[in-house]
């Protein structure tokens, strides 16, 4: 692996790895409890994946990386026996952590991923449609302008490309207020807007299954699971993540982790010792603070997350 | 009243409790009676809150000048604070010392049918609040009604705002009266009434000895506590519809979840509806350990000894126990579309990962959900809120279960402009035993493919629609109208005329009275075959001939199509006024022989099945009074024994 220790991301409280270590970690398969419910929870996955498979031709999977992409990589493989049928996308905002780039190449080799990288390279370098605004980046802008930018608009760009009808997501209905509103199948139009105001109906597992031209739709096949049932299920599979998400030293000698991982200037480490997943579990079960509270774009002012999700994103 | 189960502490509950089954509770309501205090109080008392959510939630009060309430701590969204309604179903999760719960909030308004239905399908169990200041109103008792109709038994009601009327004992019984009448009348019971003051916490996790001391029941939440999870369905007769046929590494699975019962390596499985059998070779899952059986719940993938021809859609099953296939059922159908569901309308019926085309052939009653009376059944619509109980016939059979013997194969979505638009439960199906009777199977028959198949399918018979008349008398307009009218309305139809005949089939004929014999015997052979292939054939022929037309009913008799002649009748000279292609001009001017009115003959019929005056009907009343005929005769029979 490459030294990462010099880069900005790991001056602060999270420190880098050493230069031998490699940034995948590999759970031992240990099932703790409540194996019943994870297997409802991976049979509805499995249900949700396989209907997106059949009833949308140009379908993608978006992939940050991170605990909840590895877990939609691992059901794909579930529900496909072993194949992956549909490209991967990562979102590259050019602000990722090294490490965690290192992982992306590692899992690419290891999964047989087909995957594809998208930069908005106009806003990074300030060209195009970015001209007069100049580059965007967190050196600039602010942390909403940067996530709608370098998140947002690339995806549209790329589904523009790609003219995709379906996303198989994996957010979570426990992570935020507004994605506990969702539907597993959730309609977009052309400009990306989501209208939860009149959302289509959905039961008895009867879903949104077509949409017109330009438009998409959203298949969240994570959104019965709770962070826990993530933590539980890459256990259980034993289920290769990064190791970003466990405790390491930092120079003050107290110690922290990664609860949720995105760009290094908005991302903050949780206190915690955590540093196997039996422990993250343990930890979760006693935690007061929420998923999403050291993702800075989400908590930039009120209602941060509401605004950027009303435009699209995820 | 039953007896209180043990106090329960509030504490933080252990680690280990996780482990226990989640219940789902949907709490439902008039808009106004305190579902989102209640929830959000009970979330509070539970201590289920991430830390600093109240704080959070009181400085964003303070910052608006609005006094803190609990409901706010469900209602995140900024607009939903504005307007003090729920907007959508919420799903979130509260812990009692029993076990964790996933908590859905349905709106109450009458416009968010949709949400509170997407929100309660899925729920194990029902909260219904009541206010006991207003009483039982027209939602309390709609909400009641869908519970049932969803087949939410595990109801417990809570009488809230006691605080409202000085925690009266009188008030709240008369409230519990009322409503359990209600109830009755649909075959739901209550497990419990709970009086309730949401706002303070009285009696929703904790007693209220003192402001309710003849109240001795439990609290909301201890009922909740009494609830059982879902039944699994693993002792049902198997059902397991297909989701998909994958290719992967040279094997072909067979992929789906098995909704009901269970099956093993080794099983003979029917598959309905083409009545396929094959033997499960394999269970296939990735990365799990090997499994010979699969039971209720699990996706899975099989592989079959004999490789048969297998589908999405098609149901596997036992042959003992096998679910009923048909195209005609009866439902109760609650309808939350944004246009009318009409009669006779063609809609996307879609069961498990079976999708047909359906349309409700008739509107048995419509019910008012609140009073429960039944509407004039003349009405050849079923509206936005409505609940209905109707009979549909959809294209090609649908392999379904009866609602109260296999839920999940006994309910089903109707689609309208690509958004589920309304459910029905299925009710009253005849069962028969594919072990003994294998050839009842009404649709599939290993033989040939026969015009009632087609019928089927097309749900409409083949016919030839025989127009005769005088030139210029309107029948090749009349044919066009009834062609898009036909067309509109999803039938198969094609027009035969001199324009496509004449220049192929019968370019070697003239106009000499044995060439035209001949034209119009060609012409009866052709839509023959069209009507035998399921195509209702218009053909639009003067045809002059009173033999040739007879000719013309007979062959189409012998091949059991039906010959419906009509007589497009307007009088010569109006015909000849018109002279759409100026023939009657060229014929008075001897350019054209043996033409027929001037020339040549033109034997009226003397019995057609239908006359239509084009001089004195419009085109539209014309083409209705041939539409009107063909409803008739043209509809698929009502149920096909082959």
């Amino acid at each position: 692996m490459p030294d990462h220790r010099d880069h900005p991301a790991y001056q602060r409280l999270y420190p880098a790895l050493a230069p031998d270590e490699p940034a995948v970690f590999f759970p031992q398969k240990i099932s703790r409890e409540d194996a019943e419910h994870l297997d409802a929870l991976e049979a509805q996955s499995v249900y949700l994946i396989r209907e997106a498979f059949h009833h949308f031709k140009n379908i993608c999977m978006p992939w940050s990386m991170g605990k909840d992409s590895n877990v939609l990589i691992w059901l794909s493989k579930k529900a496909f026996f072993g194949h992956i049928p549909y490209p991967l996308l990562h979102i590259d905002t050019t602000y990722e952590f090294p490490e965690m780039l290192d992982y992306r190449n590692w899992a690419v080799q290891h999964h047989n991923l087909n995957l594809i990288v998208k930069i908005n390279e106009d806003a990074r370098a300030g060209r195009g449609d970015y001209a007069t605004r100049g580059p965007i980046g967190f050196d600039t802008a602010d942390p909403i302008t940067c996530t709608h930018e370098l998140k947002t608009v690339a995806l549209q760009q790329v589904m523009a490309e790609h003219k995709w009808d379906a996303l198989i997501t994996g957010i979570r209905r426990d992570e935020d207020s507004t994605r506990a509103k969702e539907r597993y199948f959730s309609p977009r139009t052309k400009d990306f807007e989501w209208d939860y105001k009149d959302q289509p109906p959905e039961f008895w597992n009867q879903f949104t299954t077509s949409c017109a031209p330009g438009e998409h739709v959203r298949v969240q096949a994570l959104l019965d699971w709770s962070e826990r049932d993530i933590w539980l299920y890459i256990q259980r599979e034993g289920i290769p993540i990064p190791k970003m998400y466990f405790a390491r030293t930092a120079p003050n000698g107290n110690r922290y982790r990664f609860r949720s991982l995105g760009d290094w200037p908005i991302s903050n480490p949780a206190e915690s010792e955590a540093d196997t997943i039996d422990k993250i579990i343990d930890e979760l079960a006693t935690t007061k603070t929420s998923e999403r509270a050291g993702r800075a774009q989400d908590h930039h002012e009120r209602n941060a997350m509401q605004k950027l999700r009303a435009k699209g994103f995820m | 009243m039953t007896t209180a189960p043990a106090p329960l502490s509030t504490s933080t509950p252990a680690l280990t409790q996780f482990g226990a089954a989640r219940l789902r509770v949907v709490f439902v309501g008039h808009v106004d009676h305190g579902k989102s205090t209640l929830i959000g109080r009970i979330f509070y008392d539970t201590k289920s809150l991430p830390e600093g959510k109240v704080e959070q939630i009181q400085n964003a009060c303070k910052e608006e000048g609005m006094e803190f309430e609990y409901a706010f701590l469900l209602d995140a969204l900024l607009e939903e604070q504005a307007q003090n309604i729920t907007i959508d179903t919420t799903q979130i999760q509260f812990k009692t010392d029993k076990r964790p719960y996933v908590i859905i909030d349905a709106p109450g308004h009458k416009e968010f049918l949709k949400n509170m239905i997407t929100g309660a399908a899925s729920a194990d169990a029902a909260v219904l609040l009541i206010a006991a200041n207003e009483g039982v109103q027209e939602q309390s008792r709609r909400h009641g009604y869908l519970l049932s109709l969803l087949g939410i038994s595990q109801v417990v009601v809570a009488v809230n705002k006691m605080d409202l009327v000085d925690f009266s004992e009188a008030r709240f019984n008369e409230v519990v009266t009322e409503y359990k009448a209600f109830l009755s009348q649909i075959g739901l019971e209550a497990r419990q009434f709970v009086p309730v003051s949401a706002r303070s916490g009285y009696n929703v996790d904790s007693a209220a000895p003192k402001e309710m001391p003849w109240y001795t029941g439990p609290t909301i939440t201890q009922m909740l506590d009494t609830f059982e999870p879902p039944k699994s369905l693993a002792e049902q007769p198997l059902r397991f519809p297909i989701q998909d046929v994958y290719r992967f590494d040279d094997r072909r699975i067979v992929a789906g979840r098995v909704e009901a019962g269970s099956l093993k390596v080794g099983d003979t499985l029917v598959f309905s509806p083409n009545n396929k059998t094959s033997v499960v070779a394999s269970i296939e899952k990735w990365n799990a350990e090997k499994a010979d059986t699969a039971v209720a719940g699990e996706s899975i993938g099989i592989t079959l000894t004999e490789q048969i021809f297998v589908d999405r859609g098609h149901v596997a099953s036992h042959d003992v126990d096998a679910p009923i296939e048909s195209n005609r059922f009866k439902a109760r159908l609650f309808w939350m579309g944004k246009r009318h569901l009409n009669v006779g309308e063609r809609y996307k019926l879609k069961l498990t990962t079976q999708e047909l085309d359906a349309e409700v052939v008739s509107i048995e009653k419509i019910i008012d959900a609140s009073t429960l009376e039944s509407a004039a059944s003349d009405r050849k619509y079923i509206a936005k809120n409505d609940v209905a109980e109707v009979t549909i016939q959809t294209r090609g059979a649908l392999v379904m279960d009866n609602a109260d013997r296999n839920a999940l194969m006994g309910r089903f979505v109707i689609v309208d402009n690509r958004q589920v638009a309304g459910g029905g439960i299925i009710f009253g199906g005849t069962y028969t035993d594919r072990s003994k009777v294998k050839s009842q199977n009404i649709f599939w028959s290993e033989g040939e493919v026969t015009s009632k198949h087609r019928a089927l399918r097309n749900g409409h018979k083949g016919a030839i629609v025989w127009l005769t008349g005088l030139s210029g008398s309107g029948k090749s307009t009349v044919s066009h109208a009834l062609e898009r009218e036909l067309f509109n309305s999803n039938h198969h139809t094609y027009i035969l005329d001199g324009d496509n005949v004449r220049h192929g089939l019968n370019s070697n004929l003239g106009f000499s009275p044995e060439d035209r014999t001949e034209n119009i015997r060609r012409v009866a052979e052709a839509a023959k075959l069209l009507g035998d292939a399921g195509v209702i054939v218009i053909t639009a022929f003067i045809s002059p001939y009173l033999a040739d037309r007879q000719r013309a009913r007979e062959i189409a008799l012998a091949g059991g199509v039906e010959f419906i002649e009509v007589f497009v009748d307007a009088p010569i000279e109006i015909c000849e006024q018109r002279d759409p292609k100026g023939l009657y001009k060229r014929a008075r001017a001897g350019e054209i022989a043996e033409f027929t009115g001037i020339t040549a003959p033109y034997e009226a019929p003397v019995r057609p099945e239908i006359t239509v005056h084009t001089d004195r009907q419009s085109l539209g009343e014309s083409v209705a009074t041939i539409l009107e005929f063909l409803k008739s005769r043209l509809h698929a029979e009502e149920s096909f024994e082959i």
